[in-house]
């Protein structure tokens, strides 16, 4: 992504709080049997896919909404969310000129300009409006490597056979409430597939945005690196200012073969919510990768600055010999939001390695915990762990709570965690202004050192704008 | 070198002040012309560190009555960073520790927010490097400093090499130095006072706040003031710093005490 694209992307406190005027295809409000086979139906879905939603909503309707995260919010009524909204227009276009003007307008506005033209040459986008994938770029390029990225729906028309293969095999499709909701009704995402033995030559990136009011978003993602193969992917998630509550329920699945590796990053930027908490996203999303092969390597890095609700624990499964799990977040809450977010890192086979680094920065009245779990299995012998987890609190209203878990099963094994507290406070701030940085400058600066670790993970361009993301998340919140 | 010609760099006119409603400053006059080296001394509480708090901007600290002009504009109409950025240094008595923010880092980015008010070119990563190396010399300092956080794990006497480092790059035309001497053994505070004696210069002054002779053994003021219940008190020259050695300050209670009554 250049630092252009990146900076319009950070570079206002809350810039993408518009609304697109589209005529949109909306299917009425409310949960059921009928809506699920609507869905997939309007999908023109093959039946193993409906067989696999049909199997998760029934096993929904037996399970109980969690509430064991350290998350207040009011009962979410899922009869009063639609779910499924799409922009008329017909079918996925061939051409990128096909495509509605007020879309591509809309990515135009995000910073995420998708024309021939404009688009950023190094990076692969695929675009998500409320349910549906609107375009990609760059696929004829990647396919020439063998790389497959497009839409969810599409890859389920093109690759059924893949679909079938990987699908619900890292998140079953019964593994919790919020993954059992969206394998019933997601309606669209990314799809990448990279062969054996393939470098994917350019970042990869999708762009999530919830347009409609009352509408839920559920997306899906699969990414599977085969033998070998290497990938760099990154999210973004914007969505438009409302006073009411939208629910975004995604499920991420990653599968990587004997020496391949991903690299997610995410930089998760939804409405939060006005100052007292009115309005803002719940997202409530599973994301989990498997190192099933040996030596693989998986790294989730993410910079949660956005939603009402964030309820995310981005996990690695180290089965193959030797594997490595990674997981590098920020999460920055202001105001009236709430994260509990974390991580686990499942050591099943023999010698496997997982880091993981949380900076939570709590800010105004916000809440922010960090939830993890090692679990250290019988077969994992010579298996390590190295944890750290920082807190730094601006203010005296925000909380931060730490939620180690560490569950050992093998005594060769080595499990180190540490954890810390810190305060921005008023004498530093006075001092860096002494010195003639200013008061925002100075809150970055300090923000951005606390950080360092995680952002150096960041793909590059974007790491030199993160930390201006999370000032502009603070702006006002000091002192 | 006290030059009645010289620039009104400072003058401070009957200032009040108040920290957490509790009056501290209660009607401090100075003034300060380019050239001149002031002390300001004084027991615990009486005022010295509220003055200079007030004059470099902290928040916590509230003008209730006076003004200050710095060379000719209303002081308190400009930020704290903006004060910094026009000349106005403070060295703090303890300066704070400032974890994750490389210390070379910070240097720079204060450095060049001082140079671009002055209208010179801000300096990348390596010309600071370049930079920085020099002004080093001014007190000993060990390269090693640039690559820590801000003050993390520094000594008392290397945070205080540090402030006087910062002083070298900012390059003010007018420092205000609080305690500058507190703590340090007498090898560091000549290395401290001989950095300050090497920045001075006929275009810029100081202001140092002292309880004790020794750094005045080092530099040498034009005037001696002493503060005591939020005002100063008395003026002389080098030779107050001498008697004050000599007789303390109990003085100043039946002087304060006279008033009073009078």
């Amino acid at each position: 992504m250049t630092s252009t694209s990146t900076r319009d992307l950070v570079s206002q406190p809350y810039k993408y709080g518009f609304v697109t005027e589209i005529e949109t295809d909306k299917i009425a409000k409310g949960l059921s049997e009928d809506v699920v086979r609507l869905i997939s139906g309007k999908k023109d879905e093959p039946d193993f896919l409906l067989q696999f939603r049909l199997k998760a909503f029934r096993h929904w309707l037996t399970l109980e909404e969690p509430d064991w995260a350290a998350l207040g919010y009011p009962p979410i009524d899922y009869q009063d969310i639609i779910y499924y909204a799409a922009p008329k227009q017909q079918d996925k276009k061939a051409s990128l000129d096909e495509v509605d003007p007020k879309l591509l307008e809309t990515f135009d506005k995000l910073g995420i300009p998708l024309s021939e033209q404009k688009r950023l040459s190094n990076v692969a986008v695929d675009a998500v409006f409320d349910s549906v994938s609107i375009a990609t770029t760059y696929k004829e390029k990647l396919a020439e490597h063998g790389v497959v990225f497009c839409s969810f729906s599409e890859a389920v028309k093109e690759h059924p056979a893949l679909i079938e293969r990987y699908l619900g095999t890292v998140v079953a499709s019964n593994d919790n409430y919020f993954a059992a909701l969206n394998s019933a009704v997601f309606s669209d995402g990314s799809f990448v597939f990279i062969p054996k033995g393939v470098e994917c030559p350019m970042e990869l990136s999708t762009y999530f945005r919830i347009n409609s009011g009352d509408t839920g978003q559920f997306e899906r993602t699969l990414i599977v690196a085969e033998e070998g193969a290497s990938v760099s992917y990154l999210e973004g998630c914007t969505a438009p200012m409302f006073d009411t509550n939208q629910l975004h329920a995604a499920v991420v699945e990653l599968v990587a073969l004997d020496d391949a590796s991903i690299k997610y990053s995410t930089v998760q930027n939804w409405y939060a919510g006005d100052e007292n908490g009115v309005g803002g996203i719940y997202n409530f999303v599973t994301k989990r990768g498997q190192c099933r092969g040996a030596r693989s390597r998986i790294s989730w890095t993410q910079v949660e600055t956005g939603s009402a609700i964030t309820w995310k624990y981005p996990s690695c499964v180290l089965q193959g010999a030797d594997s490595v799990g990674e997981f590098y977040s920020v999460a920055l809450t202001n105001n009236r939001q709430q994260a509990d977010t974390g991580t686990k890192m499942v050591h099943v086979g023999p010698r496997t390695r997982s880091t993981i680094v949380s900076k939570g920065i709590s800010a105004g009245h916000s809440s922010n915990s960090y939830r993890g779990l090692v679990q250290i299995g019988p077969g994992a012998s010579g298996a390590r762990n190295y944890s750290q987890c920082d807190s730094m609190l601006i203010g005296d209203q925000a909380g931060a709570n730490t939620y180690p878990y560490i569950r050992s099963q093998q005594p060769d094994s080595a499990v180190e965690h540490e954890a810390s507290t810190c305060r921005i406070s008023e004498d530093q701030l006075f001092y860096l202004q002494s010195r003639g940085i200013g008061f925002e400058e100075a809150v970055s600066m300090m923000v951005s050192g606390f950080c360092r670790d995680v952002f150096n993970q960041l793909p590059m361009e974007f790491a030199a704008e993160a930390d201006k993301l999370l000032a502009l998340k603070l702006e006002g919140s000091v002192g | 070198m006290i030059r009645p010609d010289a620039e009104l760099l400072l003058d401070i006119s009957d200032l009040h002040a108040s920290v957490e409603d509790q009056p501290i400053l209660k009607g401090v006059n100075l003034q300060v012309r380019a050239g001149e080296v002031h002390a300001v001394m004084g027991r615990n509480g009486s005022g010295k560190s509220t003055l200079s708090k007030i004059l470099a901007g902290h928040p916590s600290y509230r003008v209730t009555g006076g003004s200050v002009r710095y060379r000719g504009d209303d002081l308190f109409a400009l930020e704290p960073e903006e004060r910094a950025r026009l000349g106005v240094f403070l060295g703090f008595q303890y300066p704070v520790e400032i974890p994750g923010v490389s210390n070379l880092e910070f240097l720079r980015v204060a450095t060049n927010a001082r140079r671009d008010t002055q209208g010179q070119e801000e300096l990348d990563t390596f010309e600071f490097e370049d930079h920085v190396r020099e002004k080093l010399k001014v007190v000993q300092m060990d390269p090693a400093f640039l690559e820590r956080s801000v003050n993390q794990g520094f000594s008392g006497g290397e945070k205080k090499r540090n402030e006087i480092l910062q002083m070298a790059l900012l390059e003010p035309v007018i420092s205000i130095l609080d305690e500058t001497d507190s703590g340090l053994d007498i090898d560091a505070l000549r290395i401290v006072a001989g950095g300050v004696n090497q920045l001075s210069s006929p275009d810029t002054a100081s202001i140092l706040i002292t309880h004790y002779q020794r750094l005045l053994d080092e530099i040498t003021p034009d005037y001696v003031h002493v503060m005591a219940a939020g005002r100063i008190l008395r003026t002389g020259g080098r030779e107050l710093a001498v008697e004050l050695e000599q007789i303390g300050y109990d003085w100043v209670d039946e002087q304060l005490a006279t008033e009073g009554v009078a």
